[in-house]
């Protein structure tokens, strides 16, 4: 391995950062070389993942992961700078390298302190990356909480009217999850001796005795740690019922925010769900498994209805967030239940179950952004997001109408885009061992429909709004930019899903 | 080329002209219907080719043609897509072909390219029609062309590449993926004048109505998966050892078994697909998308898709059923609701004034009686009358656009403004429009069952005479709908061709351009000659010199349980499927043949509340209004966003962060306050006063001092004094 080789993470990880620090030395008065130079950084780390991917098979596998780098962090307490990939967090790698860049493109109207929301936006960058990145609890840790702080400020600072609210509520409840996330990860490091992850997936579900002095049983702290994580992972997710912070966050945000925040931030919890939680409490996870899948219904469902009720676009798209994410921890309930079963068949809903989860992750990350950004291209030009003022625009905005139609479509899991087939996946693997979740889901997917229709005929269809007539102008060249590779990934993972899916399945395999 | 590899290019050239002419050609008419009709006109060249092909191979059911590709990986096996032709393919693929062909030249005429663009035309508004000046100076008002022309044209070429991909598929998942992208383009073309607001709620009713069955089906979809690891036509349904599996195993509902349950949820789509009751609702406002889509959802596509696949799993449906024994669950359900859909749609139909939703319920009915059809068991006759309902209803839908193109034209002469689609206001119209007439007429009759001579009867009698010998409720049922068929189908013809014109539009009717009327000729060339490949052995007379081609080729798909299980001749169903069609056009011409006024059919009156009914369509939309979608929206908006949502989820976060507050004030009003800010104020504030006091000793006088310092020096001494004392 060359010394690229070697640091290639780190140089993926703190490209932003990098770019973060120098612009805090440029003058600000510069909008033009701000935004030039913020996106720049950002491209390092998206080309960077996409050369990591043309030699993502030559690479060797240490542990399970590929690119792997190990340094002495904390030597105390045992804990590491361990970055490494795998076919798991690559697709969400991928998401956040591509979607950040786009997200920088998008924020066009954004005209006051302009220089702070690039630093802010860079720092978010590195902050979710680490989270993929990461093979070490504290360090897990450490970026699960630097991606939340950007977050807070540009909705606070760029957000809509009732920006304060929704960020306090943001922060508040993701907080109120990191609470117990982090004694659950001190109580994992300090037991099973270290906070490196590869080892602690050996060692922690191993352990049959605890050297706490709380005098309770290690099931009994094992309960407790899962459930700790879960509520961690749940909010960021959002699991029905911790998902009220999501409506406000991404209505307020600012576009780019809102792309990112449905578009990365979200995964963090699913992703979560799948590298922590199955491995760690694998025992834990089968058990309560039925629950979450209940759970996950309920978002499904709910989130569908709560869109369907939205009359501000932009809310609707929030909700559909909820709906589609459901499915993700759906797949992880299915796979949770046929964890390591010894029938093959079990271990093959597993399998599908999972893949199809981080399928569907990287898919939503995709129509979620795209609905986000166009939702924000109507806004920017007529300042208002109630579905009940617009109608018929589809006359006067051809390009936009039809490509919001197709986004809408790739968030409706049409068949021939990407939605469908992780959908059909995690579907396929839940039926079997939890055949009534997976059924009433369908009520779900039925309102998915609903709702995404509801918005395309108040915007689009219909007699023509005269208010509109002359005033609205069709997309920009730069808009096109930002939304073509969105729709190009989502038809591409339609047809031929074994680009990337190939690559997870790997991963899942390995896994079980 | 290989006939397998050209199979799988079958769908392509649409599916590219799709692609061209959305990011490229759209503002070039031409050019866009150039590139669509060119690239159905190869798919329909390959399409017979591949059938060519198949009348040489003997056994094409035992050994279909196909070849597959991995898609996506499951562990360490790939699922595999691939295309597959075997018999049902073959013909479906030939009606396809025919009927997407004749729908896109036709298109051309409809959408009036050549003409000018009207001023008044806006992109999803219908065309206005435009001024032009003649030599003379003289002003008229003509036709104008489609705003949205090439947008026309490149979503119907992406509804042929759907309807191509569903039928070669060889697996179920490629099958839906075709199947819910029609979905998407009925969406799209039914509304495609988006900006009328009943096109918009008839595109939005269609989608919602058939994605109630399509969810359905995939709960179907992945339990087939699921017990049979596959959803390869081959690996199930011609693999008897799975069938047999399946339809012994339970499943937890009820007791059924996975056949039967895994059947009614395919079935399900198709309720929805194939617009059976109840879903039917969105099939009669699907007119709203420009004529020739809805030839294309109703005839050559989309509809037809739902009962292919139900023709596809016959096996799987019809899993463990003996001929004479009792049906299968799926196969009652399925007897059920298409005998009760046939007539209960034929019913409405009677009392439609609309050309094209007479038609519309038309397909509801004809689609039932296919349904039913399967349901009992007759595979041949249902896959029979599939063709020859594309077919003649593909034919009667072109017509009755070249009629109600016809009135527009007459609309513009006149420039009065009535409803073109209103049959009451036309008749006569056979001297205006004479290709037209005939057109509709062979259409007409055939769907009606004339005897002999239309393809409709060799199918509908066949149909019948299966459900007489399997269950004699369905026989009656299907007898009268046919009886009714027969009468709307009379109705129709005696309205708009027949008698004087009831307006003065329809005095002025102009007969459609060739390249409207040729395709029109074409499929009435079909919708007679394709019922003669169906002849029975057993028909009195005309049995057995001409060949039963097609019960033999598609039969041979049921190998030896398919072949025909009344090979010898019942005069009964023979009898009533002539009576009820004469009897039915005959009844049709002799009622409707006094019509002369334009506000009111003749059988309003005499019919009474009982026509009010059938005219509302039995009152289905506004009960379903009324029990499912407000309860729905209630549901989201009151239960889900404003109660769970924003009082109890939100509520409690609120509760929880005032108690924050509030006991963060109670620490601040009762401890910080009194006790610490107290406190610390009471120290300071009583150092300051012993300061002011003290300072009375300090005035800065040295005698005072020295005192001070004496006094102190004694007090201290007699201190020390005592203290040394005790």
């Amino acid at each position: 391995m060359t010394w690229l080789e070697s640091h290639w993470l780190t140089l993926i990880l703190f490209a932003p950062t990098a770019g973060a620090l120098i612009l805090l030395i440029l003058p600000v008065r510069n909008e033009k070389g701000i935004r030039v130079l913020a996106l720049g950084f950002s491209l390092i780390s998206l080309v960077l993942t996409l050369l990591l991917w043309a030699r993502f098979e030559s690479v060797p596998v240490t542990g399970g992961f590929r690119f792997v780098e190990r340094a002495e962090w904390f030597s105390a307490i045992h804990a590491f700078y361990h970055l490494g990939i795998d076919g798991l967090s690559f697709p969400l790698v991928l998401l956040t390298t591509l979607l950040t860049p786009l997200a920088l493109l998008a924020s066009e109207s954004i005209k006051t302190n302009l220089k702070a929301y690039m630093v802010l936006f860079l720092l978010l960058e590195t902050g979710m990356l680490g989270v993929f990145l990461a093979l070490d609890l504290l360090l897990f840790f450490v970026f699960w909480e630097v991606g939340l702080v950007p977050m807070y400020f540009l909705i606070s600072q760029w957000g809509g009217a009732n920006r304060h609210y929704a960020a306090l509520k943001f922060i508040l409840y993701t907080m109120g999850g990191s609470l117990g996330l982090l004694l659950a990860i001190q109580v994992i490091g300090l037991s099973g001796g270290t906070f490196d992850l590869v080892e602690l997936f050996q060692r922690w579900p191993a352990l049959t005795y605890l050297n706490l002095p709380l005098g309770l049983s290690i099931e009994t702290i094992r309960a407790i740690a899962f459930w700790a994580f879960v509520i961690a992972f749940a909010i960021k997710v959002p699991v029905w019922p911790f998902h009220t912070w999501l409506p406000d966050a991404h209505t307020e945000a600012p576009t780019a925010g809102s792309m990112i925040l449905a578009g990365v931030l979200l995964k963090l919890g699913g992703y979560g769900f799948i590298r922590l939680i199955l491995p760690l409490f694998p025992n834990e996870a089968q058990r309560f498994a039925p629950a979450l899948a209940v759970l996950a219904v309920a978002a499904i469902i709910l989130g569908a209805l709560g869109a369907l009720a939205q009359q501000d676009f932009k809310r609707l798209v929030a909700y559909s967030s909820i709906n589609h994410m459901g499915f993700v921890v759906l797949g992880v309930a299915a796979a949770a239940l046929a964890w390591r079963a010894a029938d093959p068949r079990a271990q093959l809903d597993a399998n599908l179950a999972l893949n199809g989860a981080v399928l569907q992750m990287f898919n939503h990350g995709l129509s979620a952004a795209g609905m986000f950004f166009l939702v924000g291209v109507i806004y920017d030009r007529a300042h208002t997001r109630d579905l009940r003022d617009f109608g018929g625009l589809y006359a006067l905005l051809p390009v936009y109408g039809t490509i919001l139609i197709f986004t809408a479509m790739a968030s409706l899991g049409l068949p021939g885009l990407g939605g469908f087939v992780s959908e059909f996946l995690v579907v396929r693997g839940a039926w079997p061992q939890l055949t009534l979740a997976t059924a009433l889901s369908m009520i779900g997917l039925f309102f998915t429909g609903a709702y995404l229709l509801k918005a395309l005929r108040s915007v689009l269809h219909g007699p023509l709004n005269p208010r509109w007539q002359g005033v609205l102008k069709d997309m920009s060249g730069l808009e096109l930019i930002v939304i073509l590779p969105l729709i190009g990934l989502s038809l591409l993972t339609g047809l031929w899903p074994a680009w990337l899916l190939g690559m997870i399945n790997q991963a899942v395999v390995t896994l079980f | 080329m290989p006939v397998d590899i050209l199979i799988g290019f079958l769908p392509l050239p649409p599916l590219l002209a799709f692609f061209v002419i959305m990011l490229f050609t759209y503002r070039r008419n031409g050019l866009s219907h150039g590139l669509a009709i060119g690239s159905v006109t190869l798919s329909w060249l390959g399409s017979l080719v591949v059938f060519w092909h198949a009348l040489q191979v003997r056994d094409l059911a035992e050994h279909p043609w196909g070849a597959q590709l991995n898609w996506i990986p499951t562990g360490n096996t790939w699922f595999q897509i691939g295309v597959h032709v075997d018999p049902l393919t073959v013909v479906t693929l030939f009606f396809v072909a025919w009927t997407i062909l004749m729908i896109f030249i036709y298109s051309v005429g409809y959408h009036n390219y050549g003409q000018p663009r009207g001023t008044l035309d806006r992109p999803g508004l219908p065309p206005q029609g435009a001024e032009v000046q003649d030599a003379h100076g003289h002003r008229h008002r003509v036709p104008s062309v489609e705003p949205m022309y090439a947008r026309f044209f490149a979503l119907v070429s992406l509804f042929a590449f759907a309807m191509y991909l569903l039928v070669i598929s060889d697996n179920l998942l490629t099958l839906y993926i075709g199947w819910e992208v029609m979905g998407l383009c009925s969406y799209l073309l039914i509304g495609f004048w988006y900006a009328r607001e009943s096109a918009r709620n008839a595109a939005v009713k269609a989608f919602l109505t058939t994605r109630v069955g399509d969810v359905f089906m995939l709960l179907g979809l992945a339990a087939l998966y699921t017990l049979t690891g596959s959803l390869n036509y081959r690996a199930i349904l011609s693999n008897p050892q799975v069938l047999e599996i399946l339809a012994t195993t339970a499943s937890p509902i009820a007791g059924i078994s996975w056949a039967a349950l895994i059947g009614l949820l395919l079935f399900a789509g198709t309720i929805g697909k194939s617009a059976q009751f109840p879903l039917h609702v969105w099939l009669p406002d699907a007119m709203e998308g420009p004529t020739p889509v809805s030839a294309m959802i109703h005839a050559a596509t989309m509809v037809s898709a739902g009962v292919y696949l139900m023709i596809r799993f016959f096996p799987l449906l019809a899993a463990g059923w003996v001929p004479g024994q009792p049906l299968t669950l799926p196969m009652a359900a399925m007897a059920a609701i298409g005998a009760f859909t046939a007539l209960f749609a034929a019913t409405i139909g009677l009392a439609q004034r609309d050309i094209k939703r007479v038609l519309a319920y038309s397909t509801i009915s004809q689609l039932g009686y296919v349904i039913a059809a399967l349901g009992i068991g007759a595979y041949v006759a249902a896959t029979f009358h599939l063709v020859t309902h594309a077919f003649f209803k593909a034919l009667l839908f072109l017509a009755s656009g070249s009629v109600i193109h016809g009135m527009e034209h007459g609309v513009y002469h006149t420039g009065d403004h009535l409803d073109a689609q209103d049959m009451l206001n036309m008749g006569g119209l056979r001297h205006r429009m004479p290709w037209t007439f005939w057109a509709f007429l062979v259409g007409g009759l055939s769907l009606a069952g004339f005897p002999l001579f239309t393809a409709g009867f060799w199918s509908k009698d066949e149909i019948l005479a299966s459900a007489f010998e399997s269950n004699l409720l369905v026989f009656i049922t299907l007898g009268v709908a046919a009886l009714l068929t027969a009468f709307y189908t009379m109705r129709q013809i005696t309205l708009v061709f027949l008698g004087q014109p009831r307006s003065a539009a329809a005095a002025q009717a102009h007969e459609s351009r060739p390249v409207m009327v040729v395709p029109l000729l074409v499929l009435a060339f079909f919708a007679v000659t394709v019922g003669w490949v169906g002849v029975p052995q057993y028909f009195p007379g005309l049995g057995g010199r001409l060949p039963n081609w097609f019960g033999a080729f598609v039969g041979s798909m049921l190998g030896h349980a398919g072949e025909t299980s009344h090979a010898i001749f019942t005069p009964t169903p023979l009898v009533v499927s002539v009576l009820a069609s004469l009897g039915g056009l005959f009844l049709g011409w002799w009622v409707y043949r006094i019509q002369r006024e334009r506000v009111q059919d003749v059988l309003a009156r005499p019919l009474g509340g009982l026509y009010r009914l059938l005219e509302r369509k039995y009152y289905v939309d506004e009960i379903y209004q009324a029990v499912l979608i407000r309860p729905a929206l209630w549901l989201a908006d009151v239960f889900t966003y404003r109660w769970l949502d924003q009082r109890m989820i939100d509520g409690v976060l609120h509760g929880v962060a005032r108690l924050g507050i509030a006991i963060g004030h109670l620490f601040r009003e009762v401890i910080d306050r009194p006790l610490i800010n107290g406190a610390g104020d009471a120290l300071a504030e009583g150092t300051h006063e012993v300061g002011t006091r003290l300072r009375a000793l300090q005035p800065g006088r040295l005698q005072i001092y020295l005192l001070l310092a004496l006094v102190a020096v004694i007090l201290m001494g007699l201190a020390f004094f005592y203290i040394g004392m005790i």
